[in-house]
């Protein structure tokens, strides 16, 4: 067990360094930080000074290698536009994507679970047939879009919830927080359904095919033989049996909230990091994009282990003691 | 024909199902899958309920059980529990009984148990819902249950989960949650058909012991007339939904009064004689003879020189990596196939049986190419095949049929394409050449050239069987291998395809590579007999040999274990059998 989580992390570390080359490399080619620093009035020696002062004079495996010798001790450098350091920047925005994609994310699990389970035992009842042809409208529209829709019907018609912003925030030592005021808790409402509305009606999806699947199996019908209600049938042997490729779409989709929150964070003005990397490409501001990226594969790949772990913890053919006598 | 009156007493019986009729009604019409069924189970009694599929005799316990699949519905008759009416009962009611009155044991015990929970966890869950005990009660009856069913350590096997235990041992497990709550009847569908000879007779012991023990009715379905003569003491015989037969099962099966039951018997294939052919079932018009000759005509024979063996094997060898490790020493090992040898001769059939595990499929895939041997050498005549080199010439030679007809014929693809992709492959054949050959193929295993427009999924399990080896001809091979081609099938189809299987052998003269763990079948089919025991070879010998006189005690032992069909009549094998 120890040795596949030790492995596991191994391989991790192997991806982050791929994934660090791959989009530092690519930094070369979206422009020239120094036009954008530099005002008009430049002379050559100005351009030269600055580009060794950065260290962009060096060869490119030099520049990769000190930014990840400063990475690791947490030091992603200065930002180009702010003067600040990076690691500050990112620490004062993220707070908010957490938050948002935390309370987007448990939306899109809870709820996608338990319609997924309603409509997969009540296969043909109307009410079925309601939610899943409601679920196509949440898979079809764009992100934008529903931002819009929500933010028109919500705020500018009924005028129950804050279109834009967090609302009142409080400082819990060093984090913001929007989950300890009224207006925090309802700025969030909003933003956190355009969010996670396609994930949950792709995990309900998920959900009721796997169960409509596992309820079909051998044991289940052995279960129902048994004499076991339909409740412990359901909730308990089937939801279980269901879970286990669920979890991996799952742990996709939670990350790809934290990294598509962009969208979101636009239409809502939502101080996250999705606008500080949206404004850091404008300005080819490569210490924030770079910190930014690699925060995403860090969460990527730590869900992804996360996956692996619970996959274990629930299935426990994937134990290892596979000795049948 | 009238049933047979039953031999025991009406009213003592435990379980009374009385022209019971289950319907399925679809869009066009309703579907009768019993149609008017009667039979009493008395207490410690095991009623076999025997017939083909599609017979409805698994609907039946279904329905007993009140766990129709969808849409079907009792549309007619009664079930009595212990004098009192079940069928009709609201599902409430039902559910309290089944689990504690009437238990159910399925087929497949690799799959009937859920693999995510332990077995702790699933036994005392089922005791607490029927019986109010506390925990420790509950635990300390799950431990006696294990025990009971001749689980060894069950103090330590009660914290496994499924997938620790083997098929044998979790049928057991099966059996122990079936009685958790001292039900009175045990419907049993088909409990042995997934296990190997010796462990079906392990558990069918069991299931009699229980009966005897604690006075359980017990209906076992089947469809195989071994485990009735052996096990049971009457039998129902079923055929589309209607009783045709019911009696003492000595009675039924050595004297067989309705037609029906006649020509199932005549089908099975005997462990004690050699017939030339298979008897095939009449009854219902349904036997499609093969028609060989014209193929023969133009088919490239090979030279028959029968001195000189077409496969020479030495040493083969065969290991699958079980726990991977960087480091090569503390890498493990199965050894699925060691060091065996064996010839096989110019147009003879050669049978390896053994049992589940003991490497007969691993052989017939390394000799198919489907596995890269680890060591030895496989010489086709006199050419070696393993090893590198560009094989092509060989694999047209050599065909297989594969066990499962559901999963080896591509469901998106037409019978005629799949008939005629090997030959294709191949660039053997095309355009109208290509066409003729498929046509006449499937004219040949019977279906007619029609079938090749149709899918697969059209066709039933002997049919897609037919496409299956229709498909293996199409490059005109030498050498068929045949993986328990017929384990799928009931058996009246059964007789059918090894009816085809032994007419290709005779008229094509193909060499045959038969592979089965049923030996009754093995004796009909093969010249010659391998024994397999944990991937080594056991002993060889020429088919009848080995069944009068084998010179291993393993062999023996497997013998000892076929069902004796003695009491079975022969009515219709009389002019079959080989001198």
């Amino acid at each position: 067990m120890l040795n596949y989580i030790i492995r596991r992390i191994f391989q991790s570390v192997v991806v982050l360094l791929i994934v660090g080359l791959v989009a530092f490399s690519m930094f070369r080619f979206v422009g020239d930080p120094i036009d954008n620093m530099l005002g008009q009035e430049r002379t050559q020696a100005d351009i030269e000074r600055l580009r060794a002062q950065l260290g962009l004079d060096q060869p490119f495996p030099v520049q990769y290698w000190r930014f990840l010798e400063n990475a690791v001790q947490g030091n992603f450098g200065v930002s180009y536009r702010q003067g600040r350091p990076v690691a500050e920047i990112i620490a004062e925005r993220a707070p908010a994507t957490l938050e948002l994609a935390a309370v987007s994310g448990l939306f899109a699990i809870v709820i996608g679970i338990v319609l997924g389970v309603f409509t997969a035992i009540r296969r043909d009842g109307w009410a079925s047939n309601v939610i899943m042809t409601g679920s196509l409208i949440g898979v079809s529209l764009p992100t934008f879009l529903i931002g819009i829709l929500l933010i028109y019907v919500f705020s500018v018609e009924l005028d129950l919830l804050p279109s834009f912003g967090r609302g009142d925030v409080v400082d819990v030592g060093g984090w913001s927080t929007g989950f300890l005021t009224a207006s925090g808790l309802k700025a969030l409402v909003l933003p956190a359904i355009t969010l996670g509305l396609y994930q949950m009606t792709l995990i309900m999806r998920l959900v009721r095919a796997e169960m409509l699947e596992v309820l079909r199996q051998d044991y289940i019908n052995f279960a129902r033989a048994r004499g076991l209600s339909e409740r412990v049938v359901n909730f308990r042997h089937a939801l279980k049996n269901t879970l286990v490729p669920v979890i991996t779409v799952t742990g996709l989709q939670l990350g790809s909230i934290i990294a598509f929150a962009i969208i979101t964070e636009t239409v809502f003005q939502w101080p996250g990091v999705g606008l500080l990397f949206i404004n850091a490409i404008q300005f080819v501001d490569i210490p924030v994009m770079a910190a930014y990226l690699m925060l995403i594969s860090v969460m990527f790949v730590g869900i992804n282990l996360l996956v692996d772990l619970l996959y274990v913890a629930i299935d426990p053919r994937l134990r290892g003691e596979g000795n049948t006598t | 024909m009238a049933p047979r009156a039953c031999a025991g007493h009406p009213m003592s019986a435990i379980l009374d199902i009385a022209n019971l009729t289950v319907e399925f009604p679809t869009r066009r019409e309703v579907f009768v899958a019993v149609d008017g069924a009667s039979l009493t189970v008395e207490p410690g009694e095991i009623h076999g309920l025997v017939g083909e599929s599609g017979a409805g005799k698994s609907t039946i316990g279904a329905a007993v059980m009140a766990l129709l699949e969808r849409p079907g519905r009792i549309a007619g008759g009664t079930i009595r529990l212990k004098n009192e009416i079940i069928s009709g009962l609201d599902r409430a009611a039902m559910r309290s009984l089944r689990g504690s009155e009437i238990s159910m044991i399925f087929q497949d015990p690799l799959t009937s148990l859920n693999p995510l929970f332990t077995i702790r966890e699933q036994l005392t869950e089922t005791i607490t819902t029927h019986l109010s005990l506390t925990d420790a009660e509950a635990h300390e009856r799950a431990h006696d249950l294990l025990a009971r069913v001749g689980i060894p350590e069950p103090e330590i096997r009660l914290d496994q989960y499924p997938h620790q235990f083997s098929g044998g041992m979790r049928q057991r497990v099966v059996i122990a949650l079936a009685l958790c709550s001292e039900p009175d009847v045990i419907i049993a569908d088909e409990p042995t058909t997934a296990l190997d000879v010796s462990i079906q007779a392990q558990i069918l012991d069991l299931i009699r012991e229980l009966a005897n023990e604690r006075q359980v009715g017990v209906i076992l379905i089947t469809h195989d007339m071994g485990v009735i003569a052996d096990t049971t003491d009457r039998v129902t015989v079923m055929y589309q939904g209607k009783v045709v037969e019911t009696g003492a099962t000595r009675l039924v099966l050595g004297k067989p009064s309705h037609p029906y039951t006649k020509s199932l018997i005549a089908a099975v294939p005997r462990p004690n004689v050699k017939l030339h052919r298979f008897p095939l079932i009449s009854y219902g018009g349904r036997a499609t003879e093969f028609r060989i000759s014209d193929l023969a005509r133009n088919w490239n024979k090979a030279d028959t020189d029968s001195a000189k063996p077409l496969f020479e094997i030495s040493g083969l060898t065969k290991r699958f990596l079980q726990k991977r490790s960087f480091i090569p020493s503390r890498r493990q090992y199965l050894v699925a196939v060691n060091n065996v040898s064996f010839d096989i001769r110019q147009g003879e059939v050669f049978g390896i049986v053994g049992e589940s595990g003991s490497g007969k499929s691993t052989v017939a895939r390394m000799i198919a190419g489907l596995y890269r041997a680890d060591g030895g050498t496989i010489l086709y005549g006199g050419q070696r095949v393993t090893g590198s080199g560009s094989l092509a010439w060989y694999r047209r030679q050599i065909q297989m049929i594969f066990q499962d007809p559901y999963s080896s014929l591509n469901p998106r693809m037409r019978v005629d394409a799949i008939v005629a992709e090997p030959a294709l492959h191949h660039r053997l054949l095309s355009g109208k050449a290509l066409r003729h050959r498929v046509d006449e193929l499937l004219e040949h295993v019977g279906l007619g050239a029609a079938a090749g427009f149709k899918y697969p999924h059209e066709f039933s399990g002997g049919q897609r069987q037919r496409i299956s080896i229709a498909r293996a001809l199409a490059t005109q091979p030498k050498f068929l291998i045949c993986d328990e081609p017929t384990s799928a099938l009931d058996v009246s189809i059964q007789a059918q395809i090894l009816n085809i299987l032994k007419d290709l052998q005779e008229h094509l003269s193909l060499t045959m590579l038969f592979i089965s763990h049923d030996l009754p079948v093995v004796r009909q089919m093969c010249d010659r007999v391998a024994v397999m025991q944990n991937g080594r070879l056991v002993e060889i010998q020429d088919a009848e040999a080995l069944f009068a006189a084998p010179r291993e005690d393993y062999t023996r032992s497997l013998l000892n274990l076929m069902p004796r069909l003695d009491g079975l009549a022969t009515e219709g094998i009389e002019d079959q059998v080989e001198a």
